[in-house]
């Protein structure tokens, strides 16, 4: 048993390593190392509650099982997970969050002894009202993240879903969770708390199902931020200082993503949200724009331009996530190499399906990370490379968003692949994107349009050099 | 007067957000997605409330309505821990600088 204080300066500890677990991002080298500051912090916190208990008791048995239970688990899905099933994965794991932190919640209200909280029926105001909101943002956690993992798995269609009368539903929702929340606080009523978890459950669902699939970076940055909450409010209720500053953390982590995101396809935070994005859009502009024509060519084609360049811009995009056609793209890249061209990569904010979802597609192909571009960095670059290869990505490099203010996508940041002496571009057909435009760079003089699957194409590129 | 503990835990929670703010805004976007997966390693710190409710029955009976749940959450906390920091460090291991030597 160690006395309360040093066990809170414990927690301050693990919470200061988890502060250096983050800073330990700003650079790939410092990175390994600050993953392992956040193990040692997590070790310290975990060790240092079990202390703080002090007297052993059978329970302990079932807690170190159902910790070796989760975490054999977890760490089975950990290394067997394929990096480009990384965006569900996360959402996955957020929802966990903010089902332990629900499940928190619930057993501190019905044993708040436990916790040093009152008694039943009778916890005390502050603490009851950090635990309504932990519960309830750890909902909304929950049933939105789940929402999120079936959209990114496909087991639920990734287009939106909207009903009339969905926005005024939302909202008279969110303010009865506010609503219940103060008749908690003032009856105690365990039937309250119950019907609190479930609105807030709904609230979760409804809010997630009307966003589509290429929104989903700024969801899961989303539900990234509210898992911070969620953990903040139940450290409040515990008064636990480890807890409070990761859930600040995480909160304000996540926040700044989501920013990040909404900045990268120029549209405002509540715009997403609110969803059906691309819906509206204008038939009969778009069939018009199909009599254009079209320059296709095939893999020999492509060959022969990249074999003639001196420097290649690479631009991924969700379409390579889906044909995984990295490790085929570094093949390729490998024999460009060997000819002496040059070669980068370009990467869009929002290109894939979670903030750095291509870099981490780029570098489990062995691609140095160093090769690899933001778009501030390597915009300018397009008007002397020779060729760029977009594969799998469209709407981010549409060039209407600089010319048409009529365009939902106007004013969005867009790689300036046009400027390239020639673009090749690998898409299976003329669909537009997500967006739901046509992309006017199909039909630019010095667009050749690769028509096939980009892992055969790259492939096919690569025998042909 | 004295002040109220809240008040403390009120001040480490906002310095922490603009710790966080200005922490995150650092992070180079090619490890943002290695960000997610350690963020959410580390908000399974929640862990500890699961453990106090896990341990809150008595000797007699080591299983109630309330340790049951914070059972369930040991659980689910520590597939997260496990699953976060192994997959983040499996991630950072793949990041790799070009090699100088041709």
């Amino acid at each position: 048993m160690i006395s309360a204080n040093l066990s809170a300066i414990f927690y301050l500890v693990s919470g200061v390593l988890f502060i250096l677990a983050l800073r330990g991002l700003s650079s790939p080298e410092t990175s390994r190392q600050g993953n392992l500051f956040g193990i040692l912090g997590m070790i310290i916190a975990i060790t240092v509650t079990f202390l703080s208990i002090g007297t052993f008791s059978i329970g302990f048995v079932f807690v170190i099982l159902f910790i070796v239970v989760g975490g054999s688990i977890g760490a089975f899905i950990a290394y067997k997970i394929p990096m480009t099933a990384m965006p569900e994965l996360v959402a996955g794991f957020h929802s966990l969050v903010g089902l332990a932190a629900v499940f928190v919640a619930i057993s501190a209200f019905l044993n708040p002894i436990a916790f040093n909280l009152g008694s039943p029926g009778n916890i005390k105001l502050g603490s009851l009202i950090e635990m309504s909101i932990g519960a309830a943002v750890g909902a909304i956690t929950f049933s939105g993240s789940v929402i999120a993992f079936l959209k990114l798995q496909g087991i639920m269609s990734g287009s939106p879903i909207t009903f009339k009368g969905q926005h005024p539903l939302n909202a008279i929702i969110l303010i009865s969770i506010i609503v219940l929340i103060y008749l908690l606080c003032s009856t105690q009523s365990s039937n309250l708390f119950w019907i609190l978890l479930f609105v807030s459950f709904l609230i979760g669902f409804l809010l997630i199902i009307p966003i589509g699939g290429a929104d989903m970076p700024v969801v899961i940055s989303m539900l990234n931020s509210y898992s911070g909450w969620a953990a903040a409010g139940i450290g409040f209720t515990l008064e636990n200082t480890a807890l409070i500053i990761t859930g600040a953390l995480v909160g304000s982590s996540g926040a700044i993503l989501s920013y990040i995101m909404c900045k990268g396809m120029n549209r405002s935070f509540f715009n997403v949200i609110l969803g059906g994005f691309g819906a509206s859009d204008d038939t009969s502009s778009k069939s018009s724009k199909e009599q254009k024509p079209v320059k296709s060519g095939n893999a020999d084609d492509a060959a022969f331009l990249m074999k003639n360049a001196s420097s290649v811009i690479i631009v991924p995009g969700y379409g390579m996530a889906v044909a995984q056609a990295q490790h085929a793209l570094r093949e390729m890249v490998d024999t460009l190499k060997k000819n002496d061209i040059k070669v980068s990569y370009a990467i869009h904010p929002v290109a894939g399906r979670m903030p750095g979802h291509m870099n981490v597609l780029l570098a489990e192909a062995n691609v140095p990370y160093d090769e690899v571009f933001e778009l501030e960095e390597i915009n300018n670059d397009f008007a002397n490379a020779d060729v760029a290869f977009v594969i799998g990505a469209n709407d981010v490099t549409n060039p209407v968003a600089k010319t048409d203010p009529q365009s939902p996508i106007y004013g969005m940041p867009v790689l300036d692949v046009e400027k390239c002496k020639s673009v090749l571009f690998v898409k299976r057909s003329l669909s537009p994107g997500y967006a739901g435009i046509d992309n006017d760079l199909f039909y630019k003089e010095n667009t050749l349009m690769l028509f096939a699957d980009a892992k055969k194409m790259t492939e096919d590129i690569t025998k042909n050099l | 007067m004295e002040i109220d503990p809240l008040i403390f835990r009120l001040s480490i929670f906002i310095l922490s957000i603009f710790v966080g703010y200005y922490v995150v805004w650092s992070v180079t976007p090619s490890l943002h997605t290695p960000l997610m997966s350690v963020t959410n390693a580390i908000s399974s710190v929640i862990i500890v409330g699961a453990i106090i409710a896990g341990l809150s029955g008595d000797s007699q009976s080591v299983f109630n309505t309330s340790s049951i749940f914070g059972f369930m959450a040991i659980a689910l906390a520590a597939i997260n821990i496990f699953g976060g920091f192994l997959v983040t460090q499996r991630m950072l291991a793949m990041y790799k600088k070009k090699k100088k030597d041709k």
